[in-house]
């Protein structure tokens, strides 16, 4: 293993002289977990959203697999390849059936036939139990298995990192265990992934890494077990108090 | 629970609650068939019974005049069909194309952004008359080699200038209605500006804004009559020239019932798609 898969050095993003990010640093290796807590508006998901290049960098430098991706010269599209991204409000593409979402990056983007394309589709369709949705549009299926559909059409490009956005919290409680479902699955395949969450039961049970961020800065990192059970900062110990508190976990 | 669905059977309340609805739906029928009756009885009644109404009837609703007129104004009504028909397409495409370049971000592109914010502004503050005037007599008056002079097609120019402006805005606005989340979402798949413009933005645009646009093609295919003032034969010269023989207005009459047959079907058409789209808007759509 030569090096992190991604690493964030110094990160800096303002808002309208605002900084919503205070030089982060962050490093992931491949097959790592990394999730992201923090109280809401402490950065999450700028960061991700830095990581993938929807947001232009204020200073500071993020670099994949080796690659500057935030160097000058640097091409999203090509960054936006390697790297998917899953949204809290799912964003599927309503026009499209579930099978079209999911192919569509695949057959316009990568160049992969379309009869390649959905046989990959349908079969991830099947591994994550959504076979008989491939025709159905989007408004017809429930949260969760919109989410899932979205996880999947991430999937479909192969990237060799997966950024996970609060991908439950617009879920009704029975629809989040189904999520969590296949995020586990990816888990097991060896996936890296960053999820920002505020299911501090499930970061404690998927994390290898759990990273509290608190108004921009990267206040603490460390294995999920260590976070949870034995905080250093005093910051992360009243945030995890008030949340443990609040949701009875 | 008692019944599963397969041995479910209506109860008495169930039943008694069908009878009192049915018996609702026929009271309120027959309200509204009652209504109506009186209501036309009293408009027609006023005006047949008005003092000028021998005269009235004279002049606009002269059987004979509209026999005489029909075919004639019918055959220039071809003429407006056929402005209709070319300069639609061509408006659509306009409208569209000015609309993309209004989103234009790249620096190079600069001017051609700011030509359709010009384009917009100037053409959408023209009244189409006067726009049909400049262009009909203005432009064959530079003399210019290569202008067409034939004034049907300078006037349908003109009115493809102006509903171009029209449309671009439409189309603009919907573009603009799609969440920015879908744009996200397509680039951080891959997908270029223009590919996530082209197969994620633009179709789920166009769908939105076909209510708003045959609005403005019912608009259009009356103002076709306002290339007659060109000196073009359509359906609205003919009934000038027929009415100014006889001193009578029925050919308007004729004019007027063809420009309503071709705009009716397109408004119920409108409102057909307009409530299909809230349907499925209606469950649970984002
Ligand atoms: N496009 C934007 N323009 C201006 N301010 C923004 C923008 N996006 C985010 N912010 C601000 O940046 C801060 C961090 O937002 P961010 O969405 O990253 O927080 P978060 O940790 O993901 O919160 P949550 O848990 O609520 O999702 C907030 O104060 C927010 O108001
Ligand atoms: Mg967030």
């Amino acid at each position: 293993m030569s090096g992190p898969l991604l690493e964030v050095e110094g990160l800096w993003k303002t808002y309208h002289a605002h900084p919503v990010l205070r030089g982060v640093d962050l490093k992931v290796d491949a097959h790592e977990v990394v999730c992201l807590i923090g109280a809401s508006g402490s950065g999450k998901s700028t960061l991700l959203r830095c990581v993938n290049l929807l947001e232009e960098v204020d200073d500071g430098a993020i670099t994949l697999d080796g690659d500057e991706i935030t160097a000058p010269g640097a091409d999203p599209d090509e960054v936006r390849k390697r790297i998917g991204m899953v949204f809290q409000s799912y964003n599927l593409f309503p026009h499209m059936s579930v099978l079209d979402n999911i192919t569509l990056a695949p057959v316009r983007v990568h160049r992969r036939g379309r009869r390649e394309a959905e046989e990959r589709a349908r079969e991830l369709l099947e591994r994550f139990g959504l076979a008989d949705k491939a025709a159905e549009y989007p408004d017809r299926l429930s949260g969760g298995q919109q989410q899932r559909v979205a996880i999947i059409r991430a999937m479909a490009c192969d990237p060799s990192l997966l950024l996970l956005d609060e991908v439950t919290s617009a879920l009704d409680p029975e629809l989040v265990t189904e999520v969590m479902g296949i995020i586990r699955e990816l888990k097991d395949q060896g996936m890296t992934m960053i999820l920002a969450t505020h299911e501090m039961g499930f970061a404690r049970d998927i994390a290898d890494t759990v990273c509290f961020l608190s108004d921009g800065v990267l206040l603490e990192r460390g294995p999920a077990e260590q976070i949870f059970t034995e905080p250093r900062e005093p910051r992360t110990r009243e945030f995890l108090r008030r949340v443990l508190a609040s949701r009875r976990l | 629970m008692t019944a599963t669905p397969d041995t479910w059977v209506k109860s008495e309340r169930q039943l008694a609650r069908e009878r009192a609805r049915r018996r609702a739906g026929i009271r309120n029928g027959s309200l509204a068939a009652a209504s109506t009756i009186v209501f036309l009885a009293v408009v027609v009644g006023g005006v047949l019974a008005s003092p000028g109404w021998p005269s009235v009837q004279d002049k606009f609703f002269d059987w004979g005049e509209f026999k005489g007129a029909f075919p004639d104004v019918l055959d220039g009504f071809w003429m407006n069909v056929r402005i209709f028909l070319i300069a639609e397409p061509v408006i659509l495409v306009l409208g569209l194309l000015v609309a993309l370049a209004r989103g234009l971000r790249n620096p190079l592109f600069f001017p051609l952004r700011a030509l359709a914010v010009l384009y917009t502004d100037v053409f959408r503050g023209i009244p189409t008359i006067l726009l049909v005037f400049m262009i009909g007599f203005g432009l064959p008056a530079l003399r210019l080699q290569g202008l067409p002079t034939d004034p049907a097609v300078l006037g349908g120019g003109a009115l493809v200038l102006s509903y171009g402006a029209y449309v671009a805005e439409v189309f603009r606005a919907g573009i603009e209605s799609i969440h920015p989340s879908q744009r996200s979402a397509a680039r951080s798949l891959g997908l270029s500006q223009a590919q996530a413009l082209r197969f994620v933005v633009l179709p789920q645009a166009v769908r939105r804004v076909v209510p708003p646009l045959l609005n403005d093609f019912a608009s259009l295919q009356k103002d076709t009559a306002l290339v007659g003032t060109l000196g073009v034969v359509e359906a609205l010269r003919q009934a000038q020239i027929h009415s100014a023989e006889d001193f009578n207005y029925t050919p308007y009459l004729a004019a007027a019932v063809l420009f309503i047959a071709l705009t009716v079907p397109m408004a119920r058409f409108t409102d057909h798609l307009a409530a299909r789209a809230e349907r499925r808007r209606a469950p649970g759509g984002k």
